[in-house]
Parts: structure tokens; C-alpha cells; sequence
């Protein structure tokens, strides 16, 4: 394995990832298998996830096309040198923050949307000019093996690499010194990842989870709330770092809510759910049993049907949830939808702000104040207001965690930047040194008076006569710089 | 507040690092800290403790450093105030939500990055420059809406005096406290939980910094070091290089991050480099620089010894004197370094500057490039195209084209290192980001159920083509 990092860091040294032309052949590269081998692609996420090829194409291949787009059509604006605004002793230099690659970068993929999650990193560590590894998760296998064939098929094999493995690989992989680390999975190995990083002092980006509160306020449209949550909820079997992992509401909805919920799973999956091509399983044996493990003791309004040979859980919702069960201890990541009641918005406040900061936060209201005041007295990673999920898909946005939920972010511009060092540079030329004659000693005092001159911005009353001296050193200075 | 006994170490009461972290928590949570006009005039109070104290200030960074007025003015007090003034200006626009575009999917909603604090802030200063390296990182966070634990270091003693004793009575003290203590108070300090943590020091340190960080998930800035490379072209005027490099390289008495650490250059260049240097430094210094007001002196014996033993490397050229009583080290180039000696082997962090002899500007990127990745690279030429070769084949955390580190004094350019030198950046509204998790928040409306239909199951190939279209960014064109 340090081989193989050795051999990316070659290729990096060699300055081939560099220029934009590069860059933009491996994307369009990366867009021609996505486009080519969509079948093999979506039969791969399909087999992981017992999922319809139409949702996978939705849930991941959609977003990676149009991240590739994104960064074709915008890789030039997003690498050029920004100019930085200057002051009077800098005027006459170029002062910019140039974007630079970082080296070699390592992407660590998660089971739950398997192909999204390695290949949106990729391709913002392609276009600011990285040479990568990524390590898919070995739960989703036939992503993982679909990756190592396809990737190093249409990209360059010196400067990209997939690596496969378990537990131990992994570990393995965390001992190498990479320039930056973009993990996404949970808060345990979120940790263990940037432990190791720490050994090299090497950035990271950790996507992890939490459980994400969604709040029902009584003045909102129950219907069009109770059919999005159940849209973002059950999507992918309940396996999504950001659905809405519980509800909080006031008692009094719990019954409608319940009522509306189990109408539009209906709609969306049928009398029998087990046949409808659009409900998804759980990923193995051990998740499912953890998951038949939360529903011990607790209230089933709706669901709750499990059947371990085909890893089927029915959409279940859960009510009158005491906050202390197992079920609201641990972030839920599966079609099981707890529902905690609360006096009014001033507990439910209370109740996020009193656990860790969430990945995501929900709130379903028409009262704009309310929805803003939610926002205003509460952290997370991200919001989305009256609908659940949907921050996710505008890529002007970045997507991220705090806290507990994880560090830095990422998409469209963002990815870039993760990515990327941004490298402040300063130019003069080596004439002109009669201005700096007023920096070097011996000091006198009224060195002094111009250094501050120079650097504080307020003038005192001398100033007026400081600044017509200084106009004029700087004509003497553009003169010789022009000129001589 | 302030110490009864002079000679004794400022105390805190009886509060210790964990109440004053509960306490400090505790206020964040209450939400003191988030209001524009709380900010506003916490930072208006650390202009006043700037402006009240500025002789104290002044004389604390010429007891711990030797530092004469005009250095302690431009590299630590003034900047404090640019700083200060910078954020006030800004602050509103800072703190204002950022809009952003949105997909056809998501038009008719409102989507913006909000700026929030993290919460518990923890800065930890180094001794070079210990005001400006506190109250930098205190102003973007301070700015930020954070609560702040700030963490001085104890080798600078007198500068830590001050800040612990009269800083905190300019600012909200419900929300913001000194702690004091050497490596083990500091390891300590490191065991709790914090939001955030901005540090500055050797990546030695920060290392553990990061470690300990680590087993919180908490968030970090790391400014640290290294050898920061000078490349002298043969294509230049040798005196104003060495005016140049000799300022950069002795201001502070070569205590400084970005300070260039050793020369790249030809032995022709060499020759006329040296002398060049010798009238540099002797114009600066005089003739014997013991005297010079202008010379700083080293922090401490520890890092006076350590300096003295680099002073055996290779052959002095110019200076190499020490004075043990007043820890003076003498203005020193040094020539004929190899590669394995202590002086090219560790961050100088002193008055001293090796020359090392390199063939052409390929063996000099070589050379750079087979080290870490150094916190400032600058290089020296008239010929643009070498420069921008230099640039554009290296990296590290900031450059300098033909000048040192003044671009430290330009507030729209961040300062932060790369691999080893550091993690994250700050100065001017680099530092606000710093301190601010950017909140991705999307506002849709109950209404255009419709369009949402699109999303909703069971699924037919029709829905794939419409979803496509409706999340692509060309689609806005339409709306």
C-alpha cells in the first residue's frame, strides 16, 4: 500500500494533474463511463441496496452528471487567480490567491449511496488537480467492485488508484501520508480518521451523522409535510445521513400525522409494500437486527413488520417515544420514524439544542418567524425548511456537518476548495527601494510616524501634508518602475 | 482582577480551567455572544485595552523580546488595531446571510449560507509575537459570535502578564477567559471539549494539538513552521536582495514563522551576497549591533543555547558573536552549510541565515521540493519568468516575489500554511470564516406540490428524464 501511494505521489510531483486541459479530460473521462456503463453502474447499487435502477439513477447518478458539469463548465473560473484587494504600501505589486492541488487525496466512501459518495469527492479532487485514492466500502461489494473495474478503465492508472478492503485495509491505508482525507460514514471512525491524520498533520473533511430532528409545527400544511417526510424518510430504507431521523411535534398532531404518513405510503408503495419495485432493504444482517432491536418496547402506530431473509423492514412509525429509549439514543438509519411530543417550539429548541449537533434540521411551518427563530436558536449542519432532504441537491450550497456531525464541506465550488490549498503570493519588482528605506534601521521617530502612516488608516492632522508626500513618492516610485 | 503581589504569578481566583469552561459554555448557550451590538463593543473594548495600554504593551515585548518601539508598533500593536478597526467595519456585512443560486427544482425557495459561531472557542499564542498571535485569531472570533479561552504562552512572561491581568477587563468576562500554564496545564486544557481550536506553534505540537482535538471532533486551525526557502537569482541587484532579506531575515531577531530560513543561490551570487549582506546588516545595526537599539534579543536560554550550538555549522562569514548575559546573537551568515547539519536540519528561528549553494533553478525547486512543504517561499529576481517558475513548481503555505513577508500586512491576503506548516487560515474576514460553520439552509414553500410529484414514488422512465432535466443547472434558463 505505500507503494501505491508512493507511485500517485510520483505522478503528482511530475506536474501531470496540473494543467486545466488534464483535468478537463479526466472529468469528461469520468462522464463517458457514468454515460457508457450506466447499466453496469446502476446494477451494482441496484444488487447492494435491493433497489429499483430507476431510484438509483435518481439518488446517484443524476447528482454525479450534473457535479461533472458543473465543474467542466466551471474549472477555469474556480482555478484562476483571484486579484486581492491592496493597500497603499502594496499598490504597485500583484497581490492574488492562487488555487494549487494539494498532492495525493484520499476518499473514503460509505454503503448507503455507495457510488455518489466516492465519485462526488472524485471529482472535485480531479479538478483541483490531485492525484487520488478511494476506498469504497466493502459493505455495498458490488459497488466496490464495479468501481475498480470501471475507474481505472477510463481514468489515468498512474494518478488514480481504487483501493478494496475491510477493517484492516483500511487501517492500513490511515497509516500512509496523504494531503487531505475526506471521510464520510460515522462519528466512531470519524474520530479514528482524524487520529491518524493528526499524525501527519493532514486536513480532513469527516462527513458523519447524527440523528436528524424534524419539527412539525402545528400551524403548517400536515399533508404536504407528512408526504415529503415520507418521501425523504423511507427513501433508500431509511438508510440516509440526512433523513429525517425523528419527529417533533405537539401531541395533539401525533394521530394525523400517523394517519397522513400511512396514506402516502400507500400512494407511494402500494397494498404490499414487499412487491413494490421502489422500496429498498436494508444493507446486511447486522444493521437489520439492530434496527428489529429499537423497535423493543415502543409504541408501533404504523409498520413495524420485519422479515430477515430478504432484510425487509416495512415503514414503521413510532409514538409517544420516551427520549431516553434506544431509539433515540443512536441515529436511527432505517424506515423507523420515532415521534417525540413536545409542549411548543420553546421545548422543541430545547430538546435539539440539548443533544449534538445534527447533520441536518427540518422545520415544517408557515410562519416564516418560526421557521427563522428554529434556525436562529439552533446549530447543524444544514437546514431545510418545509421539505426534508432538498439542501442536499443545490450544489451552490455546501454540504456538511458540525460538531459531532462532522468538519469542512463539500459539492460543486466547496469540493473545489476542500481540495485545493489556496496560496496567497505577493509580487514587487527590486526597484523602487527608496520606499523601503523607511522600513529599515536605524529608527527615528519620524520613521515611525510614516510606518504608521503607512499602516494604520486613520490620518492625524500632519496626514493631509503625509499623504501629498506620499502621492509623490509613489508617482517617483511608478516612474522608476515604468520607466527606468 | 489584577495580581495584589507583583511578583507573583496572575491568578484567576479559584476558578479553575474546567468551571471557567462550564461558565464559559454556559453563557454561549444563553446566547450573549451572537448579537451584532455584543460584538461590536467587545471588540470596541479591545481597541480601548490596545490604545490604554500601549506603553505597558510596548515595554512588556521589549522585556520579553528585546523588541524596539518601532518593531513592537508595526509588527504586533498596530496590526492588533487594523484588525480590530477591520472587523468593526465589516462586521455587519460579514455576519449577513450569504444567498446563493438554486437549481429548477428548488427555485422559488430561498437559499443562503448562514454564519455561526461554533461556541467554545480555545486560542493558543506562541511567544514571538504573543499579542499580535492572540489577538488576530481573538478579533475573528470574538467577530465570530465565540465564546474564547485564550491560552498565552508562559514563555513570554511579561506580555502573558498583561493580557492575563488587564485584557479581561475590557472584555465581557462571562464569555471570554485567560488561562495560564506551561506544557503540562496546556495538555490539560486539551482534555476538555472545545468547538474550535486556533493554534500557533511548532508542528511538533501541533500535532498533539490535532491528536487531542481528534478524540472531540473538534475542528482546528494550525499556523505552525518550517524552513522557509530564499532563492537569490544571479539576475538581480545583490544589495537590494540583501537589504531586503537582511530586514526579513533579523527583524525580531529572526523569531519569526514566515522569516526567510536560508538562502538558495549560486556561488557567484554567494560572493557578492555576502558583503552585500555585511553593509545591509552594518547600516542597520551599526558596527557593533550589541548596541543597536533596533536588535532584539532571543526569548530565552534555552533557545540562546540552541542557537549557539547552530552558530558551529558550516564557516561563519559575517557575525557568529553571543552574549549569554543578555542572550545577543550577533546578526550571522553562515557559508559552506551541508545538508545533514543541525542548521539545515531544523527551523532556525533566530538571527542566523545559511547560504546554500545550488547549480541553476531546477536544483534549487529540487532542492525545495524534497522537503516539506514550508509556511513562506520567496524568491528574488528580475526576471519575472524565473519568479513565477519558482511559483508555479513549488508549493507552501504563502510567496513573496522579490520582498519578504509583507504580505502579512495586506489584510485580504490569508496567512496559513500548507502540509506541515499548518491546516486552515485567518487574518481580515479570513479569520471570520475561520470561526463561522456555514450553515447550507434552504427555505422551500408548502406550495408547487406539483413539481414535487416528479420525486414521489412508484417511479416511471419518464420521471428519470424530467429529474435530470429539472435538477441540471442549464435549466434555469427557463424560470
Amino acid at each position: 500500500m505505500e507503494r501505491q501511494v508512493q507511485r500517485l505521489r510520483q505522478a503528482f510531483r511530475s506536474g501531470r494533474s496540473r494543467p486545466l486541459r488534464f483535468r478537463m479530460q479526466q472529468l469528461e473521462a469520468l462522464k463517458r463511463m457514468v454515460q457508457e456503463r450506466e447499466k453496469d453502474i446502476l446494477a451494482a447499487i441496484a444488487a447492494d441496496l435491493s433497489k429499483s435502477e430507476l431510484n438509483a439513477y435518481s439518488h446517484e447518478v443524476i447528482t454525479i452528471l450534473g457535479e461533472i458539469d458543473f465543474m467542466l463548465a466551471n474549472l477555469p473560473e474556480l482555478a484562476s487567480a483571484k486579484p486581492a484587494k491592496k493597500n497603499l504600501l502594496t499598490m504597485l505589486d500583484e497581490a492574488y490567491v492562487q488555487p494549487e492541488p494539494l498532492g495525493v487525496v484520499l476518499i473514503i466512501g460509505a454503503w448507503n449511496y455507495p457510488f455518489v459518495l466516492i465519485m462526488q469527492p472524485l471529482v472535485g479532487a480531479i479538478a483541483a488537480g490531485n492525484a487520488v485514492i478511494v476506498k469504497p466500502s466493502e459493505l455495498s461489494e458490488n459497488t466496490a467492485k464495479i468501481l475498480a473495474k470501471l475507474l481505472p478503465q477510463y481514468l489515468d492508472q498512474d494518478l488514480y488508484a481504487v483501493v478494496n478492503g475491510g477493517v484492516a485495509e483500511t487501517t492500513e491505508l490511515l497509516k500512509q501520508r496523504f494531503d487531505h482525507i475526506l471521510y464520510t460514514g460515522n462519528t466512531a471512525v470519524g474520530k479514528i480518521v482524524m487520529e491518524a491524520a493528526a499524525k501527519h498533520l493532514t486536513p480532513v473533511t469527516l462527513e458523519l451523522g447524527g440523528k436528524s430532528p424534524c419539527y412539525i409545527d402545528r400551524d403548517c400544511d400536515l399533508d404536504i409535510a407528512c408526504r415529503r417526510i415520507t418521501w425523504g424518510k423511507y427513501m433508500n430504507c431509511g438508510q440516509t445521513c440526512i433523513a429525517p431521523d425523528y419527529v417533533l411535534c405537539e401531541a395533539s398532531l401525533q394521530d394525523r400525522i400517523v394517519q397522513k404518513m400511512k396514506e402516502t405510503v400507500k400512494d407511494f408503495y402500494g397494498e404490499n409494500i414487499k412487491d413494490s419495485p421502489d422500496y429498498e432493504r436494508i444493507i446486511n444482517l447486522r444493521h437489520f437486527k439492530r434496527l428489529q432491536s429499537l423497535l423493543e418496547g415502543q409504541k408501533i402506530a404504523f409498520g413495524g413488520e420485519t422479515d430477515e431473509v430478504t432484510r425487509y423492514i416495512a415503514p414503521t412509525i413510532l409514538t409517544d417515544v420516551d427520549p431516553n429509549s434506544k431509539v433515540m439514543q443512536e441515529e436511527i438509519f432505517g424506515p423507523i420514524l420515532p415521534i417525540v411530543s413536545v409542549k411548543n417550539v420553546d421545548e422543541a429548541i430545547n430538546f435539539i439544542n440539548d443533544r449534538e449537533k445534527p447533520l441536518a434540521l427540518y422545520i415544517f411551518s408557515h410562519n416564516n418567524k418560526l421557521i427563522k427563530r428554529v434556525i436562529d436558536e439552533t446549530s447543524s449542519g444544514g437546514v431545510t425548511g418545509n421539505d426534508v432532504i432538498m439542501h442536499f441537491t443545490v450544489n451552490s450550497l455546501p454540504f456538511g456537518g458540525v460538531g459531532a456531525s462532522g468538519m469542512g464541506a463539500y459539492h460543486g465550488k466547496y469540493s473545489f476548495d476542500t481540495f485545493s490549498h489556496q496560496r496567497p503570493c505577493l509580487l514587487k519588482g527590486l526597484k523602487g527601494e527608496s520606499i523601503n528605506k523607511l522600513r529599515y534601521p536605524p529608527n527615528s521617530q519620524s520613521k515611525l510616524s510614516w510606518a504608521k502612516f503607512f499602516l494604520l488608516k486613520q490620518f492625524n492632522k500632519g496626514g493631509l501634508v503625509m499623504l501629498m508626500v506620499a502621492c509623490l513618492a509613489v508617482v517617483a516610485a511608478v516612474i522608476v518602475k515604468e520607466y527606468l | 482582577m489584577s495580581a495584589t503581589d507583583p511578583g507573583s504569578e496572575p491568578s484567576l481566583g479559584v476558578d479553575t480551567s474546567e468551571d471557567t469552561l462550564r461558565r464559559l459554555r454556559e453563557a454561549f448557550n444563553t446566547g450573549r455572544t451572537r448579537p451584532a451590538e455584543f460584538r461590536t463593543a467587545q471588540l470596541q473594548g479591545l481597541g480601548r485595552f490596545l490604545q490604554d495600554n500601549k506603553q505597558l504593551l510596548q515595554d512588556a515585548l521589549t522585556k520579553d523580546l528585546g523588541k524596539s518601539t518601532l518593531e513592537s508598533d508595526i509588527s504586533e500593536i498596530i496590526l492588533c488595531q487594523n484588525e480590530v478597526d477591520l472587523a468593526l467595519k465589516n462586521l455587519q456585512h460579514w455576519m449577513k446571510d450569504e444567498s446563493v443560486s438554486t437549481n429548477l427544482l428548488t427555485k422559488l425557495s430561498s437559499a443562503f449560507i448562514r454564519k455561526e459561531p461554533f461556541g467554545l472557542v480555545l486560542i493558543i499564542a506562541p511567544w514571538n509575537y504573543p499579542l499580535n498571535l492572540m489577538i488576530l485569531p481573538l478579533v475573528g472570533a470574538i467577530a465570530a459570535g465565540n465564546c474564547v479561552v485564550l491560552k498565552p504562552s508562559e514563555v513570554s512572561k511579561n506580555t502573558e502578564k498583561v493580557l492575563a491581568e488587564l485584557l479581561p477587563q475590557y472584555l465581557d468576562q462571562s464569555c471570554f477567559a485567560v488561562v495560564l500554564g506551561g506544557p503540562e496545564e496546556t495538555g490539560q486544557l486539551l482534555t476538555h471539549r472545545f468547538d474550535y481550536i486556533f493554534f500557533t506553534g511548532s508542528p511538533r505540537v501541533g500535532k498533539i494539538v490535532m491528536a487531542a482535538a481528534a478524540k472531540h471532533l473538534t475542528p482546528i486551525t494550525l499556523e505552525l513552521g518550517g524552513k522557509n526557502p530564499c532563492f537569490v537569482d544571479d539576475n538581480c541587484d545583490p544589495q537590494t536582495v540583501a537589504n531586503r532579506v537582511a530586514w526579513f531575515r533579523y527583524f525580531n531577531a529572526g523569531q519569526t514563522c514566515v522569516a526567510p530560513d536560508y538562502i538558495l543561490c549560486s556561488q557567484e551570487m554567494q560572493e557578492q551576497l555576502v558583503p552585500a549582506l555585511q553593509n545591509a546588516i552594518t547600516r542597520f545595526y551599526g558596527d557593533n549591533p550589541q548596541t543597536s537599539p533596533d536588535l532584539g534579543r532571543i526569548i530565552n536560554q534555552k533557545h540562546f543555547k540552541r542557537l549557539q550550538g547552530l552558530l558551529g555549522c558550516g564557516r561563519v562569514a559575517i557575525g557568529g558573536q553571543s552574549d549569554e548575559g543578555e542572550r545577543y546573537i550577533a546578526p550571522t551568515v553562515l557559508v559552506d552549510v551541508q545538508e545533514s547539519e543541525p542548521v539545515m536540519q531544523e527551523e532556525i528561528f533566530g538571527p542566523i541565515l545559511p547560504l546554500v549553494t545550488v547549480r541553476s533553478l531546477d536544483e534549487a525547486i529540487d532542492f525545495i521540493n524534497q522537503r516539506e512543504k514550508p509556511l513562506a517561499l520567496y524568491a528574488f529576481s528580475n526576471n519575472d519568468q524565473v519568479v513565477n517558475q519558482m511559483l508555479e513548481r513549488t508549493s507552501s503555505g504563502g510567496f513573496g516575489g522579490n520582498d519578504g513577508f509583507l504580505y502579512l500586512t495586506l489584510p485580504t491576503l490569508p496567512l496559513g500554511g500548507v502540509g506541515n506548516s499548518g491546516i486552515g487560515r485567518y487574518h481580515g474576514k479570513f479569520s471570520f470564516d475561520t470561526f463561522s460553520h456555514q450553515r447550507a439552509c434552504l427555505l422551500r414553500s408548502p406550495g408547487m406540490e406539483k413539481l414535487n410529484d416528479l420525486r414521489y414514488p412508484p417511479y416511471g422512465p419518464w420521471n428519470q428524464k424530467l429529474l435530470s432535466w429539472a435538477m441540471g443547472s442549464q435549466s434555469c434558463i427557463l424560470l
